[in-house]
């Protein structure tokens, strides 16, 4: 199997329209609003025939127990990440700007509410 | 069913973002990621491969997580595939023996529960399937594995459950002993598992407290049940203390998973924990476990128990238990009888996109 097998199961891109559709469902991955005030936060991922299908088994294998407000389903083939290694240069831009962080200026104890 | 073919076995194979290697940036799991040749040109791969195998050394010592786009030996992909697989294989076919009862619940109270129950077995099967996916395994692939026998799941599942007292046992007892397996791997070193195993504690919680519920009402009950209570009792303890695996010097693996920190406690030191925590809830019940040897040792502060018969835990992982057959016979029947489903609705969802295709 390949990513691409799983992602491109019997979905738009116009093959399907000649193409057999596959019984392997793509897979999904899904996020969680816990409650209302809070982002939704990703929870993990299940396999679906189409996005409406996903939501329905989101919401029963993720929400059993009142664990969510509103949920995400988004294709896993969709979504581009970055290279996870905390060592990365991907994000080395911020690593030398402490001047970004309010702890970088000195104030005197005197100065209130700063 | 489609994809289910030999060959996609679990391997370092393309993944998936968000929890895997490749997917949208096409790197393959288990290769050197862009960044850390970059970093060092004119470093071999060797080289590169040595420093990704301390970064992961590191990582586990600093008792961090290893998440899925991580470098990590093949030895532990393939190690935490199989500690996954078997245990979400354990979650499906734990559904069976109490699944038994659901039509016979004596109540609509106890047989709500015992849905829910039942339901939540189904639910952590597929987290943990979800899970092992992110290490590039297939679930198509997994249960097909669980259904051609070549993947285990727990042998305590190969016992029937034969009065409604037993649904209350197996709450009480093989629930007991899985919170006190599962608990210690809410620190697995492999993140996604760690994170399936909080969300299943947190219900486990409710499986042990409805048994044990249940058989509380039941020894206030006639003298019948009681007795009911105690005979499944005196049929689950034994198989319960098992669940830990075998005795600590015929567990060779041992000691390579506490070293990746995929196992926290030994087998032994678990099952003594778990005798520790359920002698006293036998006698809060009113039932006898049925061990002659069982006595509390002041100077180990432990509980002494008797030798537990290992012929008859390598009988039932074997394939030989009471219902091994049975219950690999239902998995495979529910798995074959719903691939029209499968594919009528993979069909249904290509006709609804080809259309929406043809209008844009």
């Amino acid at each position: 199997m390949s990513s691409g097998e799983i992602s491109s199961t019997g979905m738009g891109t116009g093959s399907g329209m000649s193409g057999e559709p596959r019984s392997n469902w793509p897979l999904f991955e899904v996020f969680l609003r816990s409650k209302r005030g809070l982002n939704h936060v990703h929870v993990g991922s299940l396999h679906a025939a189409d996005a409406t299908m996903a939501l329905h088994h989101a919401r029963d294998l993720y929400t059993r127990r009142n664990e969510g407000v509103s949920i995400w389903v988004v294709k896993a083939a969709d979504i581009t990440a970055s290279s996870p290694d905390e060592k990365d240069p991907f994000f080395a831009p911020s690593g030398d700007k402490v001047y970004r962080h309010p702890t970088f200026y000195e104030i005197p104890q005197s100065v209130p509410h700063i | 069913m489609t994809g289910l073919g030999a060959g996609s076995g679990p391997g370092p194979q393309a993944g998936r973002w968000p929890e895997t290697g490749a997917g949208p940036l096409q790197e393959g799991v288990g290769a050197v990621p862009r960044g850390a040749g970059a970093l060092k040109p004119g470093a071999g791969i060797a080289a590169d491969a040595g420093a990704l195998e301390r970064y992961f050394e590191e990582t586990i010592a600093r008792d961090r997580r290893i998440e899925p786009r991580d470098w990590m030996p093949d030895a532990y992909r393939k190690t935490m595939i199989r500690q996954i697989a078997q245990h979400a294989h354990s979650e499906i076919i734990g559904m069976q023996p109490e699944g038994n009862w659901v039509t016979r619940a004596p109540s609509l109270r106890r047989k709500a529960i015992l849905l829910a129950k039942v339901q939540d077995e189904a639910g952590h099967g597929l987290y943990l399937y979800s899970a092992a996916e992110t290490l590039g395994a297939d679930r198509a692939d997994l249960t097909d594995r669980l259904i051609t026998g070549r993947q285990k799941y727990s042998s305590i599942f190969n016992y029937p459950t034969l009065t409604f007292a037993d649904v209350g046992v197996i709450g009480w007892l093989v629930d007991g002993a899985a919170i006190c397996n599962q608990v210690p791997l809410c620190r697995s070193s492999y993140g996604p598992y760690a994170r399936a195993m909080i969300r299943i504690c947190k219900e486990e919680s409710f499986h042990q407290r409805q048994g044990y519920e249940l058989l509380m009402t039941m020894m206030r009950g006639t003298s019948a049940q009681r007795e009911m209570v105690q005979d499944a009792t005196n049929r689950w303890w034994w198989p319960s203390l098992m669940m830990f695996g075998p005795p600590d010097e015929q567990s060779p693996n041992t000691e390579q998973s506490m070293r990746w920190r995929i196992k926290r406690h030994t087998n032994d030191d678990l099952r003594q924990r778990f005798v520790d925590m359920t002698v006293p809830q036998a006698e809060a019940l009113g039932v006898t476990l049925p061990d002659p040897e069982l006595r509390w040792n002041a100077e180990r502060d432990h509980y002494d128990f008797g030798e537990i018969d290992w012929s008859e835990f390598k009988r039932v992982i074997g394939g030989n238990g009471p219902c091994n057959a049975q219950r690999i016979a239902a998995r495979r029947a529910a798995h074959e009888g719903g691939a029209w489903v499968r594919e009528a609705a993979a069909a249904h969802a290509a006709k609804v996109a080809a259309r929406a295709e043809a209008a844009a």
